[in-house]
């Protein structure tokens, strides 16, 4: 379809604001030329967008089982509540008095964050999943060096882990020490004592693994780095599969950060914006993000006395309307729905694995928790199937593919995480799917080759893209 | 309690009962006893849609919500054009993830691409990726693009926005380079102090932002010209409103680009969603983190938009990547994209135009009261900075009239802004209030 600005046509546009006297602004402090931005009635503007909307699959549009990513339902009093003009007109830097909602807000989601994952304080600055990682490490780094550690200088992290979990120990300007996986996915503990050592800042984990299995030897792990004088990080990414039933903070994680978008439910609006809150332990506190926020007998105050304090690492406190919808959400849910919709994930998650096993090979043999990988080699060698042609296939019959080749350690993988928001209906037809899938791949399997055939591209020339990069439309 | 599960009890039996369990707690069986909670969590119970939505509404009217603004400082008050909230309301665009299946997300993937090309011609410069968290974290990700193992010193004006220079400061002490601020003088980085300390084998880059955050437009030339000469990358930080009509990062020697967007149609939100652009010369493309789209075909030869250039991403590259970033801020450059479009070239001109012609109007008038003057005496664009004797008098005797005055600074001075919503009633009305109480 075509561009926004193949579709301009000089003199058209909107009338948004009322003419002005024209002002003779110094010629040097000016552009050159205007910049070529589209020139369109709003009726143009508005059906290219629905014709674009029309070409997105989101979680309103069908079945989206993303590994990892927890592609929940995003519930619509969470977008009714975040467009209120007591929320969205509010400017950051209003005296406190006539912002007490606001910090009602942050204080409030502190208080029920901290609980759900086993914390003592929370802080909502962090942007993203990737943006809380890498505060979170910020953290470590700053409790080392306020104790004269300054060789902790290495971050452990498996080698089943989130590329985001060595990419922000390297931001951190940490070591990244890889740590094998047992077979089972799980950490090899005996190449965890070898590599926690005095130079050991901290551990980066998610438990339930990247694999989808709950790592039972956790309370060794952790004390194995405790040990050694580092600390332990969880990656929030799975949170899905255990919220209400176990807690970070009890299997001995010191800083977590969560995704509020996706185990809380807010949208995640096509990459973004999503919430990467932190929680940490009483003796990380002193070195959350500055401003936190306090209450006393006159309400709800910013502070920014924090000496210790690793600093800002965002604009004022965060993607504030992101943590408005997770908290209407938890506040929906609340302690009995906290825990149900976890083990509905892991019911729906398990259901789907167990009618699908028969046919297809599970990586690891063993009951599953929110998320469940199999591995196509088999079939790729056999019948010369990958694990992105089922993926392909599966896009024709209007299911979003799961994660594709994640975890490394797994050879054509995918990553299904079907959510507790699915009825099973929906389940069961996509395990049909799968099913009549694999039939395909053993009697026709060139045929997958040439899949999808009614989307509205097909396969893409990703090398060609590459390397010969057309980032921008030109003018010329 | 509220709940999002489909699955009725029975359902839930009969789904156990066909994997071979009898019971929820058997899913959970392998999870050792003494981690899990014994109890429930200590949060309250879970409450109907209609429950919540008062506790929620009650909560929002605790804040005040100010009918006149003229107080800027990194957020501003624009008019926001009516189709832009419908278009980034639409499901599809709001519930999909990050485009990794680009058959079904060609309306992600070409919004994003329109969106690089308008950024690429905001600011002149010639690729942009898709969006970062917010203008501090897009200076700081522009501050790691420019160190290289020998050239690790960063120099960054005083005069930027404070939070961006405290973001920058976080990432530098993370990373482990070296920043120097670069003091102010009369309200424009003093690039005269820094001549000594720049240095062909250590000096990485100049921050400077423009307008400052004083709202004076700053030397970047200056700054471009200095940093160039030993080698460095100028980092210039810009606000999109004002490039409808001032000079380009481009124009002004500008390596890398970066800025706040939250003035491209979304709303003030107590400081969040914004979003953060970034875009450089093509001799930086590669170095450039986050998510980039580029045009390509299908198998069918027809034009088609894929996220590219991926080699720099911690997925593929892991401890070696450009940056950590993974969720960037999507649908806030969607609605940049949509106000852009709404707003075409005369549109951003005209808002350009009239926010510089209320904050000059507000400045004069302003000055024209006997104890109140202009701090600085540079050229500003839509914000600037008076001195006064008793500004917390003034601020509270405006917000007692319903208007949200300038920022106060710590040193006592007012920090201005106006923009095109603001009206010349408005503008009188504030100084006739303070007239009034300072009589």
């Amino acid at each position: 379809m075509q561009l926004l600005f193949e579709r301009s046509h000089p003199g058209r546009g909107c009338t948004i604001l009322p003419a002005c006297d024209d002002i003779n602004l110094d010629a040097s402090l000016c552009r050159a030329q205007a910049p070529h931005l589209p020139q369109l009635s709003e009726n143009e503007i508005s059906r290219h967008y629905t014709e674009l909307a029309k070409q997105t699959h989101g979680v309103n549009d069908g079945f989206y089982p993303l590994g990892s990513c927890t592609m929940k339902y995003n519930p619509k009093i969470n977008e009714e509540i975040a467009s209120l003009p007591g929320f969205t007109e509010i400017h950051p830097l209003q005296p406190e008095h006539t912002a007490q909602g606001c910090l009602e807000v942050l204080s409030l989601a502190d208080k029920l964050f901290s609980e759900i994952t086993g914390m003592d304080a929370m802080t909502f600055q962090p942007a993203a999943g990737a943006h809380g990682e890498l505060t979170g490490l910020m953290l470590i780094k700053a409790y080392h060096q306020a104790n004269g550690d300054h060789d902790r200088t290495k971050i452990l992290v498996p080698d089943s882990a989130h590329g985001t979990n060595p990419a922000s120990a390297s931001m951190a300007g940490f070591q990244v020490v890889s740590i094998p996986s047992l077979p089972n996915g799980c950490v090899d503990t005996k190449a965890l004592r070898q590599a926690a050592d005095e130079h050991t800042a901290g551990l980066m984990l998610t438990n339930p693994n990247t694999v989808g299995l709950f790592d039972q030897n956790i309370s060794e792990i952790t004390s194995i780095v405790h040990q050694a004088g580092g600390l332990c990080y969880y990656d929030g990414a799975n949170l899905n599969a255990i919220m209400g039933i176990v807690r970070p903070g009890d299997m001995g994680f010191d800083v977590v950060h969560l995704n509020l978008h996706k185990t809380f439910s807010t949208p995640h609006g096509g990459g973004g914006p999503g919430s990467g809150a932190v929680g940490c332990k009483e003796f990380l506190k002193p070195f959350l993000p500055s401003p936190t926020v306090c209450k006393d007998e006159n309400g709800y105050h910013f502070c920014r006395n924090n000496p210790q304090s690793i600093g800002s690492v965002k604009e004022f406190y965060g993607n504030f309307l992101v943590v408005v919808r997770a908290l209407t959400y938890v506040l929906t849910l609340g302690k009995e729905g906290i825990p149900e919709a976890s083990s509905n994930a892991v019911l729906n998650c398990n259901y789907m694995m167990n009618h699908l096993k028969d046919l297809y090979d599970m990586a690891f043999d063993t009951g599953c928790m929110h998320e469940f990988v199999m591995t196509l080699e088999k079939l790729k060698k056999e019948k010369d199937v990958s694990a992105m042609d089922v993926a392909k296939a599966l896009l024709d019959n209007g299911i979003h593919p799961p994660t594709m080749y994640f975890p490394l350690i797994v050879h054509e993988a995918l990553m299904v995480e079907p959510t507790e928001t699915e009825p099973r209906e929906v389940l069961d037809h996509a395990i049909e799917v799968f099913r009549s899938i694999y039939q395909t791949a053993i009697e026709q399997p060139e045929s997958l080759h040439e899949m999808p055939l009614h989307t509205p591209v097909r396969r893409l020339d990703e090398v060609g893209a590459a390397r010969n990069p057309k980032l921008r439309f030109s003018f010329e | 309690m509220g709940s999002y599960v489909p699955s009725t009890l029975k359902e839930q039996k009969e789904m156990l009962e066909s994997i071979g369990l009898s019971s929820i707690d058997e899913l959970f069986a392998h999870i050792p006893d003494e981690l899990k909670l014994k109890s429930e969590l200590n949060i309250p119970s879970g409450k109907s849609e209609m429950e919540v939505s008062r506790t929620m509404k009650d909560i929002a009217s605790h804040s005040h919500i100010f009918g006149t603004i003229f107080r800027g400082a990194g957020a501003y008050s624009h008019y926001i054009p009516s189709i832009v909230k419908s278009v980034v309301s639409k499901e599809e665009f709001v519930t999909a993830y990050t485009p990794y299946q680009a058959e079904i997300s060609q309306g992600i993937l070409q919004s994003i691409f329109e969106y690089q090309t308008m950024i690429c011609e905001l600011t002149g410069m010639d690729v942009s990726n898709a969006s970062v968290y917010d203008g501090a974290t897009a200076a700081a990700e522009a501050v790691n693009m420019c160190c290289e193992r020998s050239r690790q010193v960063v120099f960054c004006s005083e005069a930027a926005h404070p939070d961006t220079i405290s973001v920058i400061k976080t990432y530098c002490w993370a990373a482990g380079h070296e920043l120097v601020l670069v003091p102010h003088k009369d309200g424009k980085t003093d690039w005269d102090s820094i001549a000594s300390q720049l240095d062909k084998k250590t000096s990485a880059c100049v921050y400077v932002q423009s307008p400052n955050f004083f709202g004076q437009l700053e030397e970047v030339e200056k700054a471009a010209e200095l940093i160039h000469s030993v080698g460095g990358k100028l980092i210039c930080g810009c606000n999109p409103i004002a490039l409808g009509a001032l000079k380009t990062p481009a124009e002004q020697g500008a390596d890398i680009a970066v800025g706040e967007g939250q003035p491209l149609g979304m709303p003030l939100s107590f400081g969040g969603p914004y979003l953060g652009f970034m875009a450089a010369t093509s001799a930086m493309m590669r170095k450039l983190p986050g998510r980039i789209v580029g045009e390509t075909t299908d198998v069918d030869g027809k034009r088609a938009f894929v996220l590219t250039l991926q080699a720099r991403e911690q997925h593929i590259r892991r401890e070696k990547a450009s940056s950590n970033i993974c969720s960037n801020q999507a649908l806030c450059a969607m609605t940049a994209s949509v106000y852009l479009a709404a707003m075409g070239p005369e549109g951003l001109r005209r808002a350009a135009l009239i926010c510089y012609q209320n904050a000059h109007t507000l400045a004069e008038k302003l000055c024209c009261i006997p104890g109140i003057q202009l701090k600085y005496t540079g050229t500003f664009f839509h914000e600037f900075v008076t001195e006064q004797a008793d500004s917390d008098r003034i601020l509270s005797a405006l917000e007692k009239e319903g208007i949200l005055g300038g920022y106060p600074l710590e040193n006592g001075d007012i920090l201005w802004c106006a923009t095109e919503k603001n009206t010349t009633e408005e503008i009188d009305k504030v100084v006739n209030i303070i007239r009034k109480e300072l009589m």
